[in-house]
Formats: structure tokens, C-alpha cells, sequence
């Protein structure tokens, strides 16, 4: 019980400091008075129209990034999965700027076409991996991961260059990671495709500890393992493609929260799933108040603060699970 | 309690793209309150057989029943609520404590995000207790021995209140006494409790002193099926295992020596 008021009540102060601070300092009374639409009018649309959505949106993202991480953790076995790192996040990009570039990048249809993208990535992870063996081999699977998400990449980088759309070209930076584009209409979109899979994730919390043994333990203890594999792939690469969709590719959320929340929850997905879904949020609401403050008035794409947050957590963790 | 428990009719298997029968022609009954034993070389098809029996594997020719139903034909959630399995090798990736792991075994009977029903925590408990491990119950899993491991995993396998419980050589990296505790434990589940038993083990000599019966495999076909004082014999011991053997009566079973080809 106090861990969860711990995380109700982080998720809450992140979201004030965030929305505190900017451009503009507003000291947390104001905020108060601009969430409530009391104050003055500049900062009620601050608070209500430029802050928040981006808090919100942040929060719902890294949520999400951290329980697709801990999905993909306990179906590949392995602690060091996260939808970056599987190649999910790269094969989503580059379906979003495929249909950017093709004219068809709609509010609605980017997210779609990530997930395309994102679907046949880790079907081509899959194929990558059974290369090396008919038996999963979860380093090889990274390996491959990590392989179709550089392809993915170098593919991108030759769209942007040769497009002669500037749309295409300008989506460097929101490649990278970034809120700047937030608004109450992504939110909702975000919503809209995130929700079903999240629940879906959430009702298989059982099947998942299951999964986690090894396919034949499960099987046998009673997980219809070949169906809920499919409805992993499927719900993993729709909520890393609107996730990539509408914020871009923002690695190691999926990777470190899990990990941190396993040392504290143990590894029941009923109690990791939420949990990871919380942290993940405080998490990328206080990268993405980094990444708005660090350099102000400059923004840093938030991508790259999780990936220096990230890659010396990621390499003591290899350290750890190597040892 | 007359029924069967596992029935397999004259049962063939070829892996694809093989050129034999990994299983030809196999026949075997189980019934509740029995403990059969499945014996025969690397590669005899014993562990084909287990996961035809299983429902892993469907048969190419013949029929194979567990429960009064075709055997692939159960859903996984039933078969675990019909079934128990030990399987050879299991090493958890997540740090799990020994009581969650034994309450894997009700997930078959629970839903999807309910908490456990006081039958749920009372099977788990009862499963703990009889396998000797409830004083392990808040260790991790990590930190037990392999025989402890072991007699956890039975303990899962009982948490699914099974009719039935099968172990692929489930004691094949354990020393002698771990070994035998796991013996100990699944003989007496079969006779106290009146579970059907069935064991893939390499260790004839264990096998003939607790099983009922034994089945005996080479090359995917039955070489000899019965009482193990009937079946093991030293012709069919050399024929099978290609190398020369004396056997002896012990406790009333035969056991059975390798012997050196050159002295």
C-alpha cells in the first residue's frame, strides 16, 4: 500500500513541477489557479492549453512505453527487452514517415501506419532470430532487435534526405522525441488506440507470469501460449506505434522502469503492469521537463534524455544479469 | 475407478521432414492409483510419447485419450486442471518467491485478475505441506537447492489438483538423496492419494522399484510392457541398451548391473 501511494503520489508532484516549470515559471499556487481557471488568462491558457496536454501526454506515453517494456520482458524472456531495443520503436518510425512521405500522414493514420511498420519489425526480428537456431535464443533476438531497428533508421535517414516534402524533412526532431506538438487532440487520439491494448495487456497479467517460465511450463500449467504470443506482438506493436506516432522514438522507458519496479513489486504482472505504468509516467514527465528547461529556451529532443538516463542504467543491468 | 486416465491405441508420430517414425505403434493404459514408467535409450521416443500423451503431439495414425477426451483435442486451461507436469528443465529468468511459484499452479482455476480464493491459498498450502517445502514457502527460488526446486515444481503440479502427474525426468540432475526424496514423494501421491503417475526417467533401476509398470522403448516401438519383474530382463536390457549387463533380484524387483567389456 505505501509503495502505490508513493507512485500515486510522485505521479502527482511530477505533473505539478512539469507544469511549473517552462518559458514562463509559474509557482505552483498559479498552477493551482490555472488548472481551476482561476487566475489570470495568460496563465490559465498556459497551464490548461500548452502545459497540460504535454504533461498528460508524456505521462500517458511513458506509461505505456514501461508496460510494453515489461510485456516484452516476459515474453522473450529476457530483462533486457524493451520495444527501443526489439527494433518496435524503429520499424513504427519508419512506417510513420513512410506515410508521411507518401501524403498520407493524417493525425489518425500516422499511428496506423507505425503500426504496420512496428508489426513487420518484430516479425522480421522473429525470422532474424530463428536464423542463428530453430530455438529462440533471447540474446540473439536483441541482437536482431537492435539490427532491424539501425535498418529501420538508415531507411528513415535516406526518406528525409531525398523527400521533397519539408514535413518530412522537419521530422528529425520529432523523430528524436518530443512533446512539442502536444495537444488535447493528441491526447485523445492516444487514448483512443492506447486504451484497448492496455486492457488487453492488463487482462493477460496471469498468462504473462505464466509466459514467463518458459512456453512449455506454461503450456502446461494452463496458458494457451501460441494465441497469447500473437496477442502480445499485436498489442506490444500497437502501443509502441502510437506511442512513436505521436512522440517519436523515445527509447529505454520500456527497458529501466520494469526493472526498477520488479526489485520493488516482484515480477506478478497484476502488481507490475500498473505499477510500471505509473513510474514509466513519472519518468518521462520529468524528462520531458528536463528537456524543455535544460537549455531554455532551446528544447532537447526528450529521447535523448531518457537515452543518457538510460544507457548507463542499461549497461549496469547487463552487468548484473551477466554476472 | 475403473477409467482410464491416459489411453494411447496403436499410436504412430513422425516428425516433419523425418525420415522414421519417432513413435510406431505404441499402446498404453494408465489408470488412477498407478505409476508407470517409461524407459528406453536417448532417442527411443519416450519423450515423444509423453507430449503425444500430453496433446503436444497429434498422432499420425491411432488414438490417443486422456480424461475420456482426445488428448489434443483439451483446452490448456482444462488439461492443467486434469493434468501435472514436471518437465526435464525449468530455470526461472525473474526472481519469484517459493509460494507465488506454487500458486501458479491455481491459475488454471482462477480468473483473470481476481486475488486467490481461500480454496486457492488452502490447495497451495496443502501442495507445500505434502511436498515437504512449506518452510521454504518466502524463499526466492533462486536460492534453493536443485532438490528443493524440484519438490517445489511437484508441489505446483499438485496445487492444480490434478488426477493425474507426469515427470520428464524430473530427478535427472539430482544426487542420490534429492533423488530418491522425489521417488519417495511421487510414490506415495499415486498410492495415498490415488493419482495416476507417469515418469520418462533414464534410471531403470529406480523405476523398476517404485513404478507398477513399465513400458520399455526402442527405436519408437514397444520392446516390452508390464510388471517390472516381468519386463526386465537381461536380454531385454542388452537388446535395448546395446551393451552387456548382469541383472539381480533386489527387494523383490531386478536391478541391474553395466558391465566392463574388458577387464
Amino acid at each position: 500500500m505505501r509503495q502505490w501511494a508513493l507512485l500515486i503520489g510522485g505521479s502527482v508532484v511530477a505533473m505539478a513541477v512539469a507544469l511549473a516549470v517552462g518559458p514562463a515559471a509559474i509557482d505552483l499556487t498559479a498552477v493551482w489557479n490555472g488548472l481551476v481557471g482561476t487566475g489570470d488568462e495568460a496563465t490559465v491558457a498556459i497551464v490548461r492549453e500548452l502545459r497540460m496536454p504535454r504533461v498528460v501526454l508524456a505521462f500517458l506515453v511513458g506509461g505505456c512505453l514501461a508496460v510494453t517494456g515489461a510485456a516484452l520482458q516476459a515474453l522473450v524472456r529476457n530483462p533486457l527487452a524493451d520495444p527501443y531495443l526489439l527494433g518496435l520503436s524503429g520499424g513504427a518510425g519508419l512506417g510513420a514517415v513512410g506515410a508521411i512521405a507518401l501524403g498520407i500522414g493524417g493525425a489518425w493514420t500516422v499511428p496506423a501506419a507505425a503500426l504496420v511498420g512496428a508489426l513487420l519489425a518484430i516479425l522480421l526480428v522473429y525470422r532474424v532470430a530463428l536464423v542463428a537456431g530453430s530455438v529462440l535464443d533471447a540474446r540473439v533476438l536483441l541482437l536482431g532487435g537492435v539490427v532491424v531497428g539501425a535498418f529501420a533508421a538508415s531507411v528513415m535517414g535516406a526518406i528525409m534526405a531525398l523527400s521533397p516534402a519539408p514535413e518530412v524533412r522537419n521530422a528529425l526532431m520529432w523523430l528524436l522525441g518530443s512533446f512539442d506538438r502536444a495537444s488535447w487532440r493528441a491526447v485523445a487520439i492516444f487514448a483512443v488506440y492506447a486504451s484497448l491494448p492496455l486492457a488487453v495487456l492488463y487482462t493477460l497479467s496471469r498468462t504473462l507470469d505464466l509466459i514467463a517460465l518458459g512456453e512449455e511450463p506454461a503450456r502446461f500449467l494452463g496458458a494457451n501460449v501460441e494465441r497469447t504470443k500473437r496477442v502480445l506482438y499485436v498489442t506490444a506493436s500497437l502501443l509502441t506505434a502510437v506511442a512513436v506516432a505521436i512522440a517519436g522514438i523515445i527509447g529505454f522507458v520500456g527497458l529501466v522502469v520494469p526493472h526498477a519496479i520488479r526489485m520493488v513489486w516482484g515480477h506478478l504482472h497484476r502488481d507490475l503492469l500498473p505499477a510500471a505504468f505509473l513510474l514509466g509516467g513519472i519518468l518521462l514527465v520529468i524528462a520531458d521537463a528536463l528537456a524543455r528547461t535544460a537549455f531554455a529556451p532551446l528544447e532537447l529532443p526528450v529521447g535523448v534524455v531518457t537515452a543518457l538516463i538510460g544507457v548507463p542504467i542499461f549497461v549496469l543491468l547487463v552487468r548484473r544479469w551477466a554476472s | 475407478m475403473g477409467e482410464l486416465i491416459f489411453e494411447a491405441r496403436g499410436v504412430d508420430f513422425r516428425y516433419p521432414g523425418a525420415t522414421d517414425d519417432a513413435v510406431r505403434g505404441v499402446s498404453l493404459e494408465v489408470r488412477p492409483g498407478e505409476l508407470v514408467g517409461l524407459v528406453g535409450p536417448n532417442g527411443s521416443g519416450k519423450t515423444t510419447l509423453l507430449r503425444l500423451l500430453l496433446g503436444v503431439l497429434q498422432p499420425s495414425a491411432g488414438a490417443i485419450v486422456a480424461g475420456g477426451q482426445r488428448a489434443a483435442a483439451w483446452d490448456q486451461r482444462d488439461l492443467a486442471r486434469f493434468v501435472g507436469v514436471v518437465v526435464q528443465r525449468e530455470e526461472p529468468v525473474f526472481p519469484l518467491k517459493v509460494r507465488q511459484a506454487v500458486l501458479f499452479g491455481r491459475y488454471a482455476h482462477m480468473g483473470p485478475l481476481g486475488a486467490p480464493t481461500a480454496h486457492d491459498l488452502s490447495a497451495v498450502q496443502r501442495a507445500l505441506d505434502r511436498c515437504d517445502v512449506a518452510h521454504l514457502a518466502d524463499r526466492w527460488v533462486s536460492t534453493l537447492s536443485g532438490g528443493e526446486w524440484q519438490r517445489v515444481r511437484v508441489a505446483r503440479a499438485l496445487a492444480q489438483e490434478p488426477e493425474a502427474l507426469v515427470l520428464d525426468e524430473a530427478t535427472a540432475n539430482l544426487d542420490m538423496r534429492h533423488e530418491m526424496e522425489v521417488y519417495e514423494l511421487v510414490a506415495e501421491l499415486v498410492q495415498h492419494d490415488g493419482l495416476a503417475g507417469v515418469l520418462v526417467t533414464h534410471h531403470v533401476n529406480l523405476a523398476a522399484r517404485y513404478v507398477d509398470r513399465i513400458l520399455v522403448m526402442d527405436h519408437g516401438v514397444t520392446r516390452a510392457i508390464g510388471a517390472p519383474r516381468e519386463v526386465l530382463t537381461r536380454a531385454v536390457l542388452e537388446d535395448v541398451f546395446e551393451w552387456p549387463v548382469a541383472v539381480q533380484e533386489w527387494d523383490g524387483v531386478p536391478q541391474f548391473v553395466a558391465l566392463k567389456k574388458r577387464r
